[in-house]
């Protein structure tokens, strides 16, 4: 039985294998080829210039500010997101009054409040982005107009022009985006969590607190690793990319509070002509996602708890 | 979760991805070929020189052109389009013009594969940066359309009916000249005249004047300047042009070829003085650090601001609000004298061109591209893009019998003040990067929010273009 096994499994895997190779490592190679050069991608024209691109990033104030504030929402947004999606999942479905037959239940109208939540993850990126771009609007924005109405017209921030706070208002925007998900996603792993766990604890005494700290959490465990991972990505590419390009001052200002390295690696490739240096950029950012995910792995490495 | 067939799991996918690693190299041989493109010659044949042909176009030839669809949109070329193919019947069907806001996404794939469109409007948020295209030999020089006879006089070159300055700013330090820009913008101050008759007041030609007038805004709730903060790159349209003002043009010179300590001249510390006293005084409308350029243009013309930088696109961009109030009479101002010692008089104005047009080097068919940017500098396509944009062209003159807008009679008016002073400062097509970021964003933002003084800002601004000048990755220009 054991003879041919590869040969045999190798016959299944030669198209994927191939396709795999084309799609996702060719690209990853290209793009380290590519840092080493000084393409502009204006012009097929470009030679080697060895590690000059990444001699260029030590000296790159620009380079430095976004890899901070990248780092700054990969170790935040998850942590935000991820919390408040966990405390609504809760109360939604856990954490309501105990009423009749029903061991355990959600808050009243917790029907409801799972499509409001949900409701930002039908808006494109772009639109959320906007719509929290006119809410900070410091001149006729919603945010100052609700500071006047209650008394408070002296607060007059100017949001997202101010770079103590810019990064602090996207984030609150991304977080709004995406916290729905993650109610609908832990929900659903809340679900399957069998109800005699709770009647048992709540037998024994349980609080709130103790039951979701002592049975959901362990139980959604894996859940939320998945998720953790998955906004930690999110916080890395595109995501952010989209939120600091539409609504951030410059974009990626003011005096680059809020510049993200996939910006930088934007701006770099489509405004400066410098398409060698942004992939070394890239190249870089690939670094931190790859530490990022092997960390949270590892940190987050736990007995699995079958049920 | 355990398997228990002698096929383990976790064997496998090992194993599977061992393979991907032996994979890798192979492809490495597939990436060279990525950026390369054909290098073959594919342009097509000359046609006929003639009268009526000066560029020799080939009658049959396809054409295939890009046009930016910004503040002024794609009509105009269009209608040019349809006069090229009157000339050239032969052509009908096999023109092509297609216009896009994101040009550099649309268009990087085709330069790097060799097969660009024969004309490009390369304008825009998307615009490709003119000194690698340049460095990297991608475009065509236009000398031999600026050598050609005008479509209306075949007595004068094509060169000979252009605005002052406009070849020159299309050249990078050589003879040839790569870019040909075909609108002409006015920047400056641009006011609602109506709004200051509210006031009764007059546009104010000196700073304390300037002042005085704000003072008396701000008692009856307006601000006496707006500008849009998340774009602060937009204060130099009335900033530069008020350094020239007060210490001569060398000074703007001095900073675009990036002279050491060329921000440090008396000029630029007064300018800036000038304008941090407006955000110190409380003359700047609240929240304009945040505004954008559409939001801070609308606060302008509701009346919120009497002034605001910017440059002639605003009358067509801003046209909805403006036609709200039929008092508005919109108008542009040159900067204030700020003392009777200033090196140059008052009206010195910044114009210059803009919507820049380039012919690629390896375009199919560059004299039909060329013969298309002909067609539109005659008087009959220019007087067509005055009417439908307000704005006005590289052609001189050719606002002959019509009737402009109030913004571009303005325009007009203020040129033809200005005389010989106008500046046309070139850090902003010379090093984007550093004009609209670092000195925008970085510095001339932040001291209009009040977070930096003009000291501050000035020593920031200082370090940046020394940083550009020491930077081997960004082609330099003198001027």
């Amino acid at each position: 039985m054991k003879h041919g096994k590869y040969r045999f499994i190798a016959g299944f895997l030669v198209l994927p294998l191939a396709i795999y190779a084309i799609f996702v490592i060719s690209p990853f190679v290209q793009a380290i080829y590519y840092s080493l050069t000084d393409w502009t991608g204006l012009s097929p024209d470009m030679k080697m210039v060895g590690f000059d691109n990444y001699a260029r990033l030590f000296q790159d104030e620009v380079f430095w500010s976004a890899v901070g504030n990248s780092v700054t929402l990969l170790l935040l947004l998850p942590v935000v997101t991820l919390s408040l999606g966990l405390f609504f999942a809760f109360m939604l479905n856990v954490g309501g009054r105990r009423r009749k037959k029903a061991v355990i239940g959600g808050v009243r109208g917790s029907g409801a409040y799972k499509i409001l939540y949900f409701f930002p993850q039908v808006l494109s990126v772009p639109i959320v982005a906007l719509l929290f771009q006119f809410a900070y609007n410091p001149e006729s924005g919603a945010l100052n107009a609700f500071f006047d109405a209650i008394g408070l017209d002296g607060v007059q921030p100017d949001w997202l022009g101010d770079p103590q706070i810019a990064l602090w208002c996207v984030m609150a925007a991304m977080v709004w985006a995406n916290v729905g998900f993650y109610v609908v996603l832990f929900s659903a792993g809340m679900s399957s969590i069998p109800k005699d766990f709770y009647e048992a604890a709540l037998l024994d005494g349980a609080n709130r607190f103790n039951t979701f700290f002592r049975i959901t959490l362990p139980l959604l465990w894996d859940t939320v690793q998945t998720g953790w991972i998955y906004m930690g990505i999110l916080a890395l590419d595109v995501s952010a990319f989209a939120f600091v390009q539409i609504m951030s001052v410059g974009p990626g200002g003011p005096d680059y509070s809020t510049e993200v390295l996939p910006l930088y690696v934007y701006q770099k490739t489509f405004r400066d002509g410098q398409a060698g240096y942004a992939t070394a950029i890239g190249v870089s950012l690939l670094i931190v996602t790859l530490v990022f995910s092997a960390v949270v792995m590892r940190l987050g490495r736990r007995e699995r708890l079958e049920f | 979760m355990g398997s228990t067939s002698a096929f383990n799991r976790r064997d496998l996918v090992k194993r599977a991805a061992a393979l991907g690693i032996v994979a890798v190299p192979a492809m490495g041989v597939l990436s060279a070929c990525a950026g390369g493109g054909s290098d073959s010659d594919n342009k097509v044949e000359k046609g006929k020189k003639s009268a009526k042909n000066p560029l020799a176009v080939n009658e049959t030839a396809g054409l295939d052109v890009v046009i930016f669809d910004g503040g002024f949109g794609d009509k105009y070329a269009k209608d040019a389009q349809s006069e090229y193919l009157k000339a050239f019947p032969k052509a009908d069907g096999k023109v092509k013009l297609s216009s896009t806001q994101k040009i550099q996404s649309t268009l990087q794939p085709r330069f790097n594969g060799g097969n660009p469109p024969d004309l490009v409007d390369n304008s825009g948020a998307e615009q490709m940066d003119f000194g690698t295209l340049v460095a990297k030999d991608q475009l065509t020089d236009l000398s031999t359309l600026l050598d050609a006879p005008s479509v209306d006089d075949p007595n004068k070159k094509v060169r000979d009916t252009l605005r002052p300055g406009v070849v020159e700013m299309g050249q990078f330090g050589g003879k040839e000249t790569w870019i040909l820009y075909y609108a002409y913008t006015v920047y400056g101050v641009w006011y609602s005249k109506g709004n200051l008759k509210k006031l009764d007041a007059e546009y104010p030609e000196t700073w304390d004047e300037m002042l005085a007038l704000c003072a008396k805004a701000k008692k009856k709730g307006v601000a006496g300047w707006t500008y849009p903060g998340k774009y602060p790159y937009y204060l130099p349209f009335s900033l530069y042009p008020f350094i020239a003002k007060i210490g001569g043009a060398e000074v703007l010179r001095k900073i675009d070829n990036l002279e050491p300590n060329a921000w440090k001249d008396p000029a630029v510390k007064a300018a800036f003085d000038a304008y941090y006293e407006l955000y110190k005084k409380g003359y700047v409308l609240k929240g304009s650090p945040g505004l954008d350029h559409l939001q801070s243009q609308k606060a302008w013309a509701e009346g919120k601001a009497l002034f605001i930088p910017n440059g002639s696109w605003v009358e067509n961009e801003s046209a909805k609000q403006i036609a709200q109030n039929p008092q508005f009479d919109l108008a542009v101002g040159a900067p204030s004298s700020l003392s009777d010692s200033d090196k140059m008089p008052y009206g010195t104005i910044w114009a210059s061109g803009g919507e820049p047009y380039i012919v690629p080097r390896k375009a199919r068919n560059a004299e039909g591209g060329m013969e298309l940017l002909r067609i539109m500098l005659s008087k009959k396509s220019a007087q067509n893009f005055i009417r439908q944009v307000s704005s006005l062209t590289s052609l001189n003159g050719g606002t002959e019998g019509l009737k402009l807008p109030p913004g571009l009679a303005s325009a007009q008016v203020a040129l033809e003040k200005a005389g010989q002073n106008i500046v046309n400062p070139r850090l902003q097509d010379w090093y984007v990067a550093l004009q609209k970021e670092r000195i925008g964003v970085g510095a001339l933002g932040e001291m209009m929010a009040g977070r930096l003084t003009p000291d501050e800002a000035i020593k920031k601004i200082q370090k940046y273009a020394d940083d550009t000048r020491d930077d081997s990755s960004v082609k330099k220009y003198k001027r």
